[in-house]
C-alpha cells in the first residue's frame, strides 16, 4: 500500500530537492545552537556546501539513469527527471554554491549577517527544482511560490537600509499579482481538463480547438504570470528596481537563478509534448516575438543612460530575457537548445558581472555607482581584466561565452526564417556594446575616484576564478558545454 | 615545421603577449625591449612563407586542419593563397614597425599598451589566415576589443568618442556580416546535410540569386564599414585623428584591408551570383568612384595634417574596391597590389605626422611650413611618402593605381574616366600639404629649433621605403603571386572567362551585364 505513494522510484526523483531542504532547516537549527556570534557565521558555509554536494550527486545519478534508461517520472506523473530538469538545476545548484561562498564578506560589511540568508537561498534552490522538474499545475505553482517566498524575503535582507526595504515590497505587491494572475491561468486550466497533469491538460487544450475563448483566456493569463517571472516587458517594472535594492549578492542569484528558473518553467508550459500551449503556437507565436523586442527595447535603450551599474545590469539583464525569448519564438530545436546555452553561459558571466559589483561593498561605501568602480584596472587590475571578459561576453563578443549564446538565437531565428526579428536582434548588440563600454571606460580610462581596496576574501577569489575561467573556456571550447546543452532536449 | 607554420606565425605575438604579463609594469624599457623583439620575432617567422611559396598552385598553401567544435562544424583550418601571403607580410611588417614607432611616444601605461599591440597582431594575421568562417568571425571580433583600448586609452582629446564610435560602427557591421554567415551556413546544411563553417564546402551552396542577394548585402554591410566605402567611412576620420600614431598606422595600413579582403575572399567566391548581378556592381563601382572623389576633395580642404591622411584612406580604399568590383584580373591583381601599397605608403605617412606630433604636439598645417630648412631628412623622407602615396611612377603607388584603371576601363571606361580624377586631386592635395609644410620660409617660430629625425626614427622608415620603392621598379614577382588566386576568383564569378576563343578584349569592354551573359553562353 504504502509504495504506491512513495516509491523508491519516487524518492529517485526528488532526493535533490529533499537535501535541499534538509540542509535548510538544518541551517536554521544549528545557526542558534553552533553560532551565536556573527562572525562565526560563515562555517554555515559548510552546510551550504554539504548540501550541493548532495544534490549534486543526486543529480549525477539522475544523469547517469537518464542517459541509460530515459526520462523517469515520479509521484503519479506530478514530476519528471529529463534531460532538461537535470540541466537546469546543474545550473540552479553552481549559482547558489557561487553565490552563498561569496555572500559573507558582503552580509558581514553590510553588517546584516544571519543564518537564515543561507536557507532561504537553499529553499529557494528547491522550489526551482520543482519548476524545472514538477510536471503538475500545483507542483509547478508550490515550486514557483517557494522560490518566490524566498526571495522576498532575501530582497529585503538589509533591513537598515530604505533601498532594500523599498525593493522588497515592490518585489512583494508586483509578485503577488502576478502569482495571482498565474493561479487563475492554472485554475481556467483545471477547468477544461479536471486534472491538473500537464499532460492531460495538454490533451484537453488540443482536444479544444485554436481559438476557443477559455484556451485563450488560460494562455493570456497564465502567460502574463511567466512574463512577469521572467521580466519580460511590459511586466518587468519590478526589476529594475528590486535588483538595485537588493543586497547585490541577492540580486546576482535573483538575476540568474530565478531567470533561469522561470524559463525553465515557461518551457514546461509552452514547448514540447506535454506542455498545454504548445499547440497554441500561430496564437502565442507573433505576441510573443513582440513581446520579446519589446523587452530587447526596454532593457536595451533604459540601459544607456544609467549612472548605477547595478540598475545598468538589471536593465540588460531584461534584454537578455528577451533574447531567451526569441529562442522560444523561433520555437524551433536549435531555438530551444539556444535558451539552455545561453541561459548556461548567462549564469557564468552574469554572475561574474555581480561578483565584481559585490566586491565594491565595503564597510561604508555601498559601491554600485559608476564613480566607484572608476580607475578599476589601476587599483586591482585582476578585477577589472575579469570584469571586461564578462562584459565582453554578455556583449556577446567572441571568444567568449555570450557569443554561443548569441549564436545559437540568431541561428534558430534564420532557421525559422525570422529574418526581421533575426536584423533586430543583431541591431540591439551593438547598442548592448554602447552601455556595457561605458562601464570598461570607466574601469579603464577614467581617474580612480575612490582608494580604498576591494573586499575580497577566499570565497571570492575562487567564485571569481570559476566564472571568469568558465566564461572564456565555453566561449573557447564549448564542445562539451554544446553536447551537455543539447541533453536538455531529452524529454 | 612546414605544416605548422603558420600556427606558429598566428602564435608568436600571443606568446610574446604572455611573456610581457609578467614583466613588472613598473621595468618600461624592458617592455618596450621584449615587445619589439616579440614584433620582429613574427616578422622573421613570417620570412619563410615568401621562400617556400609555391606560385601558380591552386588552391591553399600550408593548410593545416583540425576540428574545434564538431556539433558546430568548426574547424581550426588556416591556409593561405597569394593574396593572403601579401596582406600576412603587409601585418607582421607594420607590426614590427608600429612597435618600433611608440617608442617614445608611449610613456603611461606601457605594458598595456604592449600587451593590446600583440593581441591585436594575432587578431589581424587570424582575419588573414581563416579559411573558416567561424574562426574568421572570431578574429574579425577580436580585433576590435585592443582597438578600442589603444585609441580610447592613448588617443588624442576626443579619444572615448572616437574609440566607442570605431567599435560601434564596426561591430553593427559584422552582426549583419554575423546572419549572413548564418544564413549560408544554414542554406549549406540543407542541401548536404551536415553543419559546416569552412569556406570550401559552403562554397558548394547553391542559392537562389534573390537570397545570394541579401547575403551579399550583409556581407557588404560588415566589410563596407570596415574598408570604409562611402557612406559608411564617417568613423575613419575620428578614429584616425585620435588614435595613437601606432594605432593610426596600424589601423590605416592593415584594419582596413580585413574589407577588402573580405570582399575577395568570401563575398565574391562564396556569392557569385550576386557577385555578378548588374545592378549590385554597378552601386558598388558607383559608391567606390563616389569614395575616390569625394574623400579626395575633402582631403583638398582640410586644416588638420592627420585628418587629410585620413580621408585620403577613403580615396585611396575606393580604388581598392573599384578594382575588386571591376570584376577582372588586372581590377583584382591591382585592388591587391594597392591595398599593400596603400598600406606601405599611408602608414608612412602617420609615421611622419607622428614624427612631428612628438615635436610640437599640433596638428595643424597652418602652424607648421618652410620645414624642410630645419629638418632636411624628415623632409626627403616625407617627400617619398607623399610621392608614393600619389601614385608617382617608379614608387608603388603608381603600380597598384595604374593596374585598377586599367581593370576598371575593361569593365567600363566611365568608371576609370571618373576615377582618373583621383590620382589627380590626390597628387594635387599632397602635393600642396607637401607645399604649406615644408617648402618656402620657416614662418612660425616654434619651428625653429625642432630637431631633425633621430636614428631610431629613420630607421622604421627605411624597410618600408624599401619595399615601395621594390614595388614600383621590379612589380613583377607580386603580380606572379597573385596571378593564380585571381584567376580562381575570377573563374569563380565569371565561369569561362579565360578559355573563351573570343580575344578576351571583346568580352571585357561590354558592361557586366553583356559580360555575365556571354559568360553563361
Amino acid at each position: 500500500m504504502i509504495d504506491s505513494f512513495y516509491s523508491a522510484n519516487d524518492h529517485f526523483t526528488i532526493i535533490p530537492a529533499v537535501m535541499l531542504a534538509l540542509f535548510g532547516c538544518a541551517i536554521l537549527i544549528f545557526d542558534f545552537v553552533l553560532f551565536p556570534d556573527p562572525r562565526q557565521r560563515k562555517w554555515l558555509l559548510i552546510f551550504v556546501v554539504l548540501a550541493e554536494g548532495f544534490t549534486g550527486f543526486g543529480l549525477f545519478r539522475q544523469q547517469a539513469f537518464i542517459a541509460s534508461s530515459g526520462p523517469l517520472d515520479g509521484f503519479h506523473g506530478t514530476v519528471m527527471v529529463d534531460g532538461f530538469s537535470v540541466f537546469f538545476n546543474w545550473i540552479f545548484l553552481v549559482a547558489a554554491l557561487i553565490v552563498s561562498v561569496v555572500s559573507y564578506r558582503y552580509l558581514e560589511n553590510a553588517g546584516e549577517h544571519h543564518g537564515e540568508y543561507y536557507s532561504l537561498i537553499l529553499f529557494a534552490q528547491c522550489g526551482m527544482y520543482f519548476l524545472a522538474t514538477g510536471t503538475d499545475l500545483v507542483t509547478l505553482f508550490v515550486g514557483l511560490e517557494l522560490m518566490a517566498l524566498s526571495f522576498y524575503v532575501m530582497v529585503g535582507f538589509l533591513r537598515s537600509e530604505k533601498r532594500s526595504n523599498e525593493a522588497a515590497m515592490k518585489y512583494l505587491l508586483l509578485g503577488a499579482f502576478s502569482s495571482g494572475f498565474l493561479a487563475y491561468g492554472f485554475s481556467v486550466l483545471y477547468g477544461i481538463a479536471h486534472s491538473t497533469r500537464l499532460t492531460e491538460v495538454a490533451a484537453a487544450v488540443a482536444s479544444r480547438g485554436l481559438w476557443d475563448p477559455v484556451v485563450y483566456l488560460a494562455l493570456i493569463t497564465t502567460s502574463v504570470g511567466l512574463l512577469f517571472k521572467v521580466a519580460a516587458a511590459p511586466f518587468h517594472m519590478w526589476a529594475p528596481d528590486a535588483y538595485e535594492g537588493a543586497p547585490t549578492t541577492v540580486t546576482a542569484y535573483l538575476s540568474v537563478a530565478s531567470k533561469a528558473a522561470s524559463f525553465a518553467f515557461l518551457l514546461r508550459l509552452f514547448y514540447g509534448q506535454m506542455a498545454p500551449f504548445a499547440g497554441l503556437r500561430e496564437v502565442w507565436g507573433p505576441i510573443l516575438a513582440v513581446v520579446a523586442v519589446v523587452t530587447m527595447t526596454v532593457g536595451n535603450l533604459a540601459a544607456i543612460n544609467q549612472s548605477n551599474v547595478k540598475r545598468l545590469l538589471a536593465y540588460s539583464s531584461i534584454s537578455h530575457a528577451g533574447y531567451m525569448l526569441l529562442g522560444l519564438v523561433a520555437g524551433n530545436e536549435r531555438g530551444i537548445t539556444g535558451i539552455a546555452v545561453y541561459v548556461m553561459v548567462y549564469t557564468f558571466m552574469n554572475l561574474g558581472a555581480f561578483l565584481v559589483l559585490v566586491a565594491l561593498r565595503r564597510q561604508k561605501i555601498i559601491g554600485d555607482e559608476m564613480d566607484d568602480i572608476s580607475g578599476l584596472m589601476k587599483k586591482s587590475p585582476g578585477y577589472a581584466v575579469l570584469m571586461l571578459i564578462f562584459l565582453l561576453s554578455l556583449a556577446g563578443i567572441p571568444p567568449t561565452a555570450g557569443f554561443l549564446g548569441k549564436y545559437y538565437i540568431f541561428l534558430s531565428l534564420i532557421e525559422a526564417r525570422q529574418y526581421t526579428l533575426a536584423v533586430i536582434a543583431t541591431l540591439y548588440a551593438a547598442v548592448a556594446i554602447y552601455y556595457y563600454f561605458r562601464i570598461v571606460k570607466s574601469m579603464f580610462v577614467s581617474e580612480l575616484r575612490e582608494k580604498a581596496p576591494m573586499a575580497t576574501s577566499f570565497g571570492m577569489r575562487v567564485a571569481l576564478t570559476v566564472s571568469g575561467v568558465m566564461t572564456l573556456a565555453i566561449g573557447i571550447y564549448p564542445e562539451p558545454f554544446l553536447r551537455l546543452a543539447q541533453t536538455s532536449l531529452l524529454r | 615545421m612546414d605544416q605548422h607554420l603558420l600556427s606558429i606565425i598566428l602564435l608568436t605575438p600571443l606568446a610574446g603577449l604572455l611573456v610581457l604579463l609578467f614583466i613588472p609594469s613598473k621595468s618600461k624599457n624592458l617592455i618596450r625591449v621584449w615587445a619589439n623583439l616579440a614584433a620582429l620575432a613574427g616578422f622573421l617567422v613570417s620570412l619563410p612563407l615568401l621562400q617556400r611559396f609555391q606560385n601558380g598552385v591552386p588552391g591553399f598553401q600550408f593548410e593545416e586542419r583540425a576540428n574545434w567544435i564538431p556539433t558546430l562544424g568548426v574547424h581550426y583550418h588556416i591556409g593561405i593563397d597569394g593574396i593572403s601571403l601579401l596582406l600576412v607580410m603587409l601585418t607582421t611588417l607594420m607590426g614590427c614597425v608600429a612597435m618600433l614607432v611608440s617608442w617614445s611616444g608611449i610613456q603611461d601605461r606601457t605594458k598595456e599598451y604592449y600587451a593590446m599591440f600583440l593581441l591585436l597582431q594575432t587578431g589581424m594575421i587570424g582575419v588573414f589566415l581563416s579559411l573558416d568562417f567561424f574562426v574568421f568571425y572570431i578574429f574579425w571580433e577580436l580585433v576590435l576589443v585592443p582597438m578600442y583600448f589603444i585609441i580610447g586609452i592613448w588617443g588624442g582629446p576626443r579619444k572615448l568618442y572616437a574609440a566607442i564610435k570605431f567599435f560601434l560602427y564596426t561591430l553593427a557591421g559584422s552582426v549583419l556580416m554575423l546572419l549572413g554567415i548564418l544564413t549560408l551556413y544554414f542554406q549549406h546544411s540543407q542541401q548536404f546535410g551536415f553543419y559546416t563553417f569552412e569556406i570550401s564546402e559552403l562554397m558548394k551552396t547553391a542559392m537562389p540569386l534573390n537570397l545570394q542577394q541579401w547575403v551579399f548585402w550583409a556581407f557588404f554591410i560588415g566589410f563596407a564599414i570596415k574598408v570604409p566605402m562611402f557612406p559608411f567611412h564617417t568613423w575613419l576620420p575620428d578614429a584616425h585623428v585620435e588614435a595613437p600614431t601606432a594605432g593610426s598606422v596600424i589601423l590605416a595600413a592593415v584594419l582596413l584591408k580585413m574589407g577588402t579582403y573580405g570582399f575577395l575572399r568570401f563575398s565574391l567566391p562564396l556569392l557569385p551570383k550576386a557577385s555578378m548581378d548588374q545592378n549590385i556592381v554597378r552601386i558598388l563601382a558607383v559608391l567606390s568612384i563616389v569614395g575616390i572623389i569625394y574623400g579626395a576633395l575633402v582631403c583638398l580642404m582640410q586644416k588638420d595634417w592627420k585628418k587629410l591622411v585620413a580621408y585620403s584612406s577613403v580615396s585611396h580604399l575606393g580604388f581598392c574596391t573599384l578594382g575588386i568590383f571591376s570584376m577582372n584580373p588586372n581590377g583584382i591583381a591591382g585592388s591587391v597590389i594597392q591595398q599593400v601599397n596603400h598600406g606601405i605608403s599611408t602608414g608612412m605617412l602617420f609615421m611622419v605626422i607622428g614624427v612631428i606630433y612628438e615635436r610640437r604636439h599640433t596638428r595643424e598645417i597652418s602652424e607648421y611650413g618652410g620645414l624642410a630648412h630645419v629638418m632636411p631628412r624628415f623632409a626627403i623622407i616625407f617627400a617619398i611618402a607623399m610621392l608614393s602615396s600619389a601614385g608617382l611612377p617608379l614608387l608603388n603607388g603608381f603600380v597598384g593605381e595604374f593596374t585598377i584603371l586599367q581593370g576598371a576601363f575593361e569593365a567600363n571606361w566611365a568608371w576609370a574616366a571618373f576615377a582618373v580624377t583621383g590620382v589627380i586631386l590626390g597628387a594635387a592635395y599632397l602635393l600642396w600639404l607637401y607645399q604649406r609644410t615644408m617648402l618656402g620660409q620657416v614662418t612660425n617660430g616654434k619651428n625653429l629649433t625642432i630637431p631633425d629625425m633621430n636614428f631610431r626614427e629613420v630607421a622604421m622608415f627605411v624597410p618600408l621605403i624599401a619595399w615601395a620603392v621594390w614595388i614600383g621598379i621590379y612589380p613583377k614577382p607580386y603580380f606572379d603571386i597573385l596571378r593564380q588566386p585571381v584567376q580562381e576568383i575570377v573563374e569563380r564569378v565569371r565561369p569561362g572567362y579565360f578559355n573563351g576563343n573570343q580575344p578576351a578584349l571583346a568580352r571585357n569592354t561590354a558592361t557586366p551585364a553583356a559580360a555575365q551573359a556571354g559568360g553563361a553562353r
